[in-house]
């Protein structure tokens, strides 16, 4: 028999996500990824093997990469997370790792695109100007059933160009 | 696939931590999740409280003292992968490092946790085998320090007491003279290893740890062996076995192709 969860204790969490803050009233055994999906309704994360295995829920803690399905919400308080639905800008423009997957065919059904942005975001940022090999590094721990993979390494190149040429934009 | 309910506690003080797990024999401790979480989602463990050791203070430092690099329970893998002065000192660690799992996985994971957790699969442990290092834990009863040599007991599985925290890895800096070395063969980059070998070669001394090819991380003594029998000689110490990765025979051809290597590794770097 199942163990009766209705009295299960239920912890008072503030999530913040993307810059907005939500109270979130949840029981301890509640994995982000699906606080995200099922409490706030993001369901940009999306959620392949539930183990850590395929990146498909890689979300950004206080900037860095982290799977969200191998960590609890409770454990998020004060922690700023960035989903896919974070990266573009507020005018719902495209962010230059998105723009640069659009163009390069970085995506087919999309399922593991959320968990290749947010790294590849990460990825850049600390190192703009990766060589093929860490381009192809960058998202070694990301599985695609679709694409193959060509197009998302020339889609992470790609990035790293557009993303050079709006610094050097903004330094003129 | 949910973890079973549980009880949270999340100590802002090590006391507080020690004494809650005392009450408690069916409570676990939570470092970094990264083998923990998917065992509870899959509901191959279902412990009545997680202990949250996150935000306990001070742990999470990496120091060099006393010839030993002392890693915190809270240094996450990639803190210590990226450390100048760890690869300074004990250049395996960032060897082995750069084979577990992802930069994600990393960025969360503690070196700690993944020596606690003694996978055969896991390179940290092998690697604190190899080096002699040493467990410091805490429990209420006080505080001792577990030698290497006596802390992994079976598969996922070791010396460490109900009761009792990790607080920090010791592992003894490299002498100078000697060399390390470490490589493995995965299916995929980041994937546990089918085989794995580090090794140390300090003067006439040669040794060598193992990864997947036994149940608990084996040191063999390969001193004064000729190099066309360093394989068979680490083989009559381990006991490859068949999974769905590698049969017993491959992973016994990889003993001896690895073997040989790394230990000439080892030699290169030792003489350089
Ligand atoms: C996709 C994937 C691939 C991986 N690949 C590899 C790999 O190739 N090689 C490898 O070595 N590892 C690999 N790992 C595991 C990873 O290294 C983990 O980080 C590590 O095994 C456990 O560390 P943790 O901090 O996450 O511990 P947790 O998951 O929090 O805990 C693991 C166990 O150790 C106990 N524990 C942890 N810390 C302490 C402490 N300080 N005191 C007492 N008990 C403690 C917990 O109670 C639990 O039983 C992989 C994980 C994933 C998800
Ligand atoms: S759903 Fe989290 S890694 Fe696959
Ligand atoms: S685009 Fe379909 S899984 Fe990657």
């Amino acid at each position: 028999m199942s163990p009766d969860t209705s009295t299960e204790e239920r912890h008072e969490v503030v999530l913040t996500v993307n810059g907005v803050a939500h109270e979130v009233s949840l029981p301890a055994r509640r994995l982000l990824s699906d606080a995200l999906r099922h409490d706030l309704g993001l369901t940009g994360t999306h959620v392949g093997c539930e183990h850590g295995v395929c990146g498909a829920c890689t979300v950004l803690l206080d900037g860095a990469p982290v799977r969200a399905c191998l960590v609890l919400a409770v454990q998020c308080e004060g922690v700023e997370v960035t989903t896919v639905e974070g990266l573009g800008g507020p005018d719902g423009s495209l962010s230059p790792v998105q723009q640069a997957f659009a163009e390069c065919h970085g995506l087919q059904c999309g399922f593991c695109t959320p968990g290749f942005l947010t790294t590849v975001t990460a990825g850049l940022r600390d190192n703009p100007t990766p060589t093929h090999e860490e381009a192809r590094e960058m998202v070694a721990g990301n599985l695609c059933r679709c694409t193959g993979y060509q197009n998302i390494v020339k889609a992470v190149e790609r990035a790293a160009v557009i993303a050079g040429d709006a610094t050097a934009e903004e330094a003129r | 696939m949910k973890p079973a309910p549980f009880a949270y506690h999340r100590p802002g003080s090590l006391a507080d931590a020690l004494a809650i797990l005392a009450g408690d024999p069916d409570a676990k401790v939570l470092a970094g999740g990264q083998s923990l979480v998917p065992l509870l989602s899959m509901r191959l463990a279902a412990p009545s409280a997680l202990v949250d050791i996150n935000a306990l203070p001070g742990l999470a430092d990496i120091t060099v003292t006393d010839g030993r690099v002392r890693v915190g329970a809270l240094a996450r893998h990639a803190a210590v992968l990226a450390s100048e002065e760890v690869r300074r000192h004990q250049p395996l660690l960032a060897l082995a490092l750069a084979h577990v799992a992802h930069a994600t996985i990393r960025n969360r994971g503690t070196s700690v946790g993944s020596i606690v957790h003694a996978d055969p699969s896991a390179e940290l442990p092998a690697v604190l085998a190899l080096l002699d290092g040493a467990l410091e834990v805490a429990s209420v009863r006080g505080t001792r320090v577990i030698p290497a040599s006596e802390l992994f007991v079976g598969p996922l599985e070791s010396a460490l007491e109900h009761d009792e925290i990790a607080t920090a890895a010791l592992f003894p800096v490299l002498p100078a003279g000697a060399g390390v070395a470490f490589e493995e063969i995965a299916r995929r980059h980041g994937d546990y290893a089918m085989c794995g070998v580090a090794a140390v070669v300090d003067g006439d001394s040669v040794k060598a740890a193992y990864v997947s090819v036994s149940e608990v991380p084996t040191v063999v003594d390969l001193t004064g062996v000729p190099d066309a029998d360093l394989g068979e000689a680490a083989l009559a110490r381990l006991d490859p076995a068949d999974d769905i990765h590698a049969t017993a025979a491959y992973r016994a051809e990889l003993v001896r192709v690895l073997t040989e290597r790394v230990v000439a590794r080892a030699r290169g770097e030792a003489a350089a």
